[in-house]
């Protein structure tokens, strides 16, 4: 990593409100929005009754987990092309993110299961490539912090967020061919109206919620830079 | 390029055949897993049904062992910094090493197969060929991913915890689809599914094979 892409990364303002914030805000106006329609306004689902409604919760915590993923991925592929500091920040606050939404993920599932399928944990392939997408990506943050030179973190971070994001699709067919249970994917088509618009509410309420946060990690980081690289201080004349 | 992936390979080969200790420890190693499965199993029946999967979580755990020490020598006599120098394609590098894994993995491996079926007390049904071919390709998927890491593991704090933590979930479509294999194998293939987890070896295989080849000059030159 040279000196210039440190160097094009924007310097910090010292004013502390960001763009980020307002998404934040609109984020969780919609998720305010978005549960109490879920928990209140929605029909209950048709089999699985008033359980049915953490799916609100669920199933954006799904969605955006890969978005998070996917958004690591393109800035770990930017990085080894660019070498720009700034991409590796946004591959570390996206990988961290998706992390969070994946335990997310995992715990809501686990609570789903049981009055559903009366387990808390079962090898359903959807579940079994969700806990193995975690430790993969857990992996990638382990290695991070195993790496003092920020160089060598960024490309190596790059280089590990690729090989398990594109290992994902090969990991959920293989644990699909070993056994199935999850229920079958639900579509618009296939969901009554209502249930479609708080669905989309709260995905929405997720997605502004983790861009907000991604946003927060990468400033974080652009912070600790920063800090690791400012000149030491001048020694003080003894008196 | 191949000319050069020869050239590491034969260098590769030549330093186990020099100091065989580490294909010996691999499959002592794998003996041992075996064995402590088996005193950990609650019916022999059990050992049975399991054989194929303890099988391949013993090699996964060797391969640890034998990706964790694939760069040693060149660690321990500051080569890898004349190797990553060396005018040659870092492909040809990581090339010549995954297969020279690929070979010390498949050895272990072919080594353990009949003392499985001594100790576990199974029979071969199915097609000998094919029980080859998921050893040869389960063993490949663990090493080119696993000798990626292994560069990056031997240079990073912590390797030992490190390496599993990065191998292990990556792995898992290959150790399933090679002990789901070698199981149907094992039992004669009754219901003929032994073509389909091979494809998926396969695919695992393409996919990390050329992936892995096409990162390792970044892990190389930050070497």
């Amino acid at each position: 990593m040279s000196t210039e892409a440190v160097a094009s990364a924007p310097a910090p303002t010292k004013s502390r409100f960001h763009w980020e914030h307002l998404v934040g805000l609109l984020g969780l106006v919609l998720l305010v929005a978005g549960q109490y329609m879920g928990l209140f306004v929605a029909p209950p689902e048709r089999m699985m009754g008033e359980v049915g409604r953490i799916l609100y919760t669920h199933v954006p915590a799904a969605w955006l987990a890969m978005v998070a993923f996917t958004v690591a991925f393109v800035t770990a592929v930017a990085h080894l092309f660019t070498g720009r500091r700034g991409l590796d920040w946004a591959t570390e606050a996206a990988v961290e993110v998706g992390a969070m939404l994946n335990v997310l993920l995992l715990i809501q599932g686990s609570i789903f299961a049981r009055p559903t399928w009366g387990v808390w944990w079962t090898w359903d392939p959807r579940l079994t490539a969700s806990a193995i997408m975690l430790l993969t990506f857990v992996g990638v943050l382990m290695l991070r912090g195993a790496v003092r030179d920020p160089d060598r973190r960024a490309t190596w971070t790059s280089v590990a967020t690729v090989l398990a994001y594109v290992n994902i699709p090969i990991t959920y067919f293989s644990v699909k061919w070993w056994r199935s249970l999850h229920q079958i994917q639900s579509s618009p088509e296939t969901v009554a109206d209502p249930m479609v618009f708080v669905l989309r509410l709260n995905a929405f309420a997720f997605l502004f919620i983790m861009i907000w946060f991604i946003a927060r990690r990468w400033r974080l980081a652009q912070t600790l830079a920063r800090a690791d690289e400012a000149p030491p201080l001048p020694a003080q004349e003894a008196t | 390029m191949i000319a050069q992936t020869i050239g590491v390979l034969a260098k590769e080969l030549l330093i186990e055949w020099r100091d065989r200790s580490r294909v010996s420890g691999l499959f002592f190693f794998g003996l041992a897993i075996l064995l402590m499965v088996a005193f950990a199993s609650p019916s022999e029946g059990a050992l049975r049904d399991q054989a194929a999967g303890t099988l391949w979580v013993g090699l996964l755990l060797a391969s640890t062992r034998a990706l964790d020490q694939a760069y040693a020598i060149e660690m321990e006599h500051d080569a890898m910094e004349a190797m990553v120098l060396w005018p040659v394609d870092p492909r040809a590098v990581f090339y010549g090493k995954a297969i020279a894994n690929s070979l010390l993995l498949t050895t272990v491996a072919i080594g353990l197969v009949p003392l499985l079926f001594a100790m576990y007390d199974v029979q071969l049904r199915g097609d000998p060929l094919m029980l080859l071919g998921f050893l040869v390709l389960g063993c490949a998927g663990l090493a080119a991913p696993g000798t990626l890491y292994g560069l990056v593991t031997a240079q990073a704090r912590g390797s030992s915890v490190l390496l599993p933590l990065l191998l292990f979930p990556l792995v898992v479509p290959c150790i399933l689809a090679a002990a789901k294999g070698t199981g149907v194998v094992l039992e004669g293939d009754p219901m003929g599914q032994g073509d389909s987890w091979l494809a998926l070896l396969g695919a695992f295989n393409a996919l990390h094979w050329s992936l892995s080849g096409v990162l390792y000059g970044r892990i190389a030159e930050d070497t």
